[in-house]
């Protein structure tokens, strides 16, 4: 029977579809993180690369301050965007989810993606416009009369950043939000009001709980890239705002370094996972706890 | 509802401002007649905008962008259709680490996957240039491409398909004549994506260019110079304008697809 021959030998069939991309994400994914790890072993000594294992580089890493304070300073800066970023774009799902007719919601998604998806190098440079000392901030500021010196707190340091950044990511933290609010059966809103609760109370004990997923994962989703972003603090963040994927970047282009570049790398990658495993994990209790 | 909903709006009108600040100053000052990006404004003029096709640096980096993201383009698309369709239709072994590891760019720092593609061509010895940007950026865009064509392929009703097979078509003419019309709007939209990401991608164009820089690897070295801002901020507001027109089909063609497929509108790329 035909429609028989239609089901059969899925599995080959599913597997020679899978096969490109599995392929080129493990030659241009996995092999590239694979020499990344290993090069993070080796020493440079100018253009010459000493293969010798070694944990000089690591030593180095934990032992000079600079390395230390640079990505201790670049946890912290993602912790704040992390934190600026989904407290400010919380309330933004919330309204859409709520308050926007059905028919209007995917126009007002459409509208908060598009800035994310126009140049960022040219954003990230409108930052500083917006934020200089002569900038459209202050200007509009003294210009209304609300301060009579410029603000030079918000340029080349890490505050600039966390704004910048908290700009960038702002739809990574609204969508995942939305989606978690939208999937709260309304219902549910309703028995909490009808058993007594009122709207500050049902929203505590009932959205918020409900929403914790996409919370979580908004939080994954703005704190992972950000940990490692280049432009802002290149542009807006001056010599106090410079985070580790600058030092990175040094490493490999400018000092010829590419093994202490790479454990670098390295390092902040394993931050980066540890963070988000304690984060996912924490998540996980949560949930078992309430169920 | 209304009463609640009434801060709740006019907080969402002060955070679009925010959202939309840099985009609606960039041609404020692509028209103003100053070298100086600042106010007060001084004449209008549209000097900035006949500069660009006179620098022949500019136009050279414009074309390498679109080749790039052309070629992006097509190349993640066709890995996103081959496994978003491997993932709604086929279950395998390994299923879920493989595509979870297909998708681990979309989390992955992009300055890690710039430098970890960049040590293995040193280390391959490998001449830099517009391809190793292409690979970077199939890489990064073939996980947008996989979640926006998820969508398509999971609406697709497999009974038409089956329906299509017993009536006589091949396994190949029943992809071309059933299942690619219906999907043909992920594809358009997916496309447009990673056009537009591959477009406007900096890190990995930065570390794995060659002589040939793309538009942001040559924006980047401008940005040093004031002179060159103005232009900068014209050609800023040309990009913008294609990026709305690009998104607005692409976000037609996903809707059109979605109605087609007879599914419910969820709102979103992502």
């Amino acid at each position: 029977m035909k429609l028989k021959g239609f089901g059969t030998s899925d599995t080959a069939r599913g597997l020679t579809l899978i096969a490109p991309p599995a392929l080129f994400a493990l030659l241009l994914l996995a092999v590239p993180l694979v020499a990344i790890f290993a090069f993070s072993f080796w020493s440079q000594d100018f253009l010459t690369i000493d293969y010798t294992p070694t944990l000089k580089n690591y030593r180095e890493a934990l032992s000079e301050p600079l390395y230390g304070q640079l990505i201790l300073r670049s946890v912290l800066i993602a912790g704040a965007v992390t934190l600026t970023t989904v407290v400010l774009a919380f309330p933004i799902a919330y309204f859409v989810s709520f308050h926007v007719p059905a028919n209007r919601k995917s126009l007002w998604i459409f509208m908060i993606t598009i800035p994310f998806w126009t140049s960022y190098l040219i954003r990230v440079f409108l930052w500083k416009v917006i934020l200089g000392y002569n900038g459209v901030l202050n200007s509009t500021l003294i210009g209304v009369g609300i301060i009579d010196e410029p603000l030079t707190f918000i340029l080349y340091n890490a505050n600039a950043v966390v704004i910048t950044l908290a700009h960038a990511f702002a739809p990574f933290a609204i969508l995942p939000i939305f989606v978690s609010l939208e999937k709260i059966d309304r219902s549910l809103l309703e028995a909490s009001r009808d058993l007594g609760e009122n709207h500050v109370m049902t929203f505590l004990r009932v959205t918020l709980p409900l929403a914790v997923p996409g919370v979580v994962a908004a939080t994954l989703i703005v704190f992972i890239p950000t940990i490692g972003d280049y432009v802002t603090p290149r542009l807006v963040g001056g010599p106090g705002g410079l985070m580790i994927a600058n030092m990175i970047q040094t490493q490999f282009l400018k000092l010829n370094n590419a093994p202490m570049g790479a454990t670098l790398a390295v390092i902040a990658m394993a931050i980066v996972t540890v963070i988000a495993l304690v984060f996912i994990f924490l998540n996980r209790r949560w949930l078992k706890a309430r169920s | 509802m209304t009463g609640r909903g009434g801060w709740l709006r006019g907080y969402a009108v002060l955070y679009l401002l925010f959202l939309y600040a840099p985009i609606i100053l960039l041609p404020i000052f692509a028209f103003n007649d100053s070298t100086i990006i600042a106010f007060p404004l001084s004449d209008f003029t549209t000097k900035w905008f006949t500069e660009i096709p006179n620098t022949p640096a500019l136009v050279r980096s414009v074309q390498t962008s679109l080749i790039v993201a052309v070629t992006t383009a097509v190349l993640s698309t066709l890995l996103g259709i081959c496994a978003a369709r491997a993932g709604a239709r086929y279950s395998f072994p390994f299923k879920t680490p493989v595509m979870g590891f297909i998708m681990l760019p979309l989390v992955l720092p992009e300055i890690i996957v710039a430098v970890s593609m960049l040590v293995v061509l040193m280390a391959l010895d490998l001449p830099l240039g517009s391809w190793t940007v292409v690979l970077g950026h199939t890489l990064i865009c073939t996980p947008f491409c996989i979640a926006i064509l998820n969508s398509a392929f999971g609406n697709l009703d497999v009974s038409l398909e089956e329906a299509a097979f017993d009536l006589g078509e091949s396994r190949w003419s029943t992809f071309r004549l059933i299942t690619l019309p219906l999907v043909m709007p992920g594809i358009i939209s997916a496309l447009l994506i990673s056009f537009t990401i591959s477009l406007d991608e900096f890190i990995i164009a930065f570390f794995l260019t060659g002589t040939e820089p793309t538009l942001p690897v040559y924006l980047w070295g401008q940005l040093r110079f004031p002179q060159k801002i103005p232009v900068v901020m014209a050609l800023g507001t040309i990009l913008v304008a294609l990026s709305v027109v690009l998104l607005t089909i692409a976000e037609i063609a996903r809707r059109r697809g979605i109605a087609r497929a007879g599914g419910k509108d969820t709102g979103g790329f992502l």
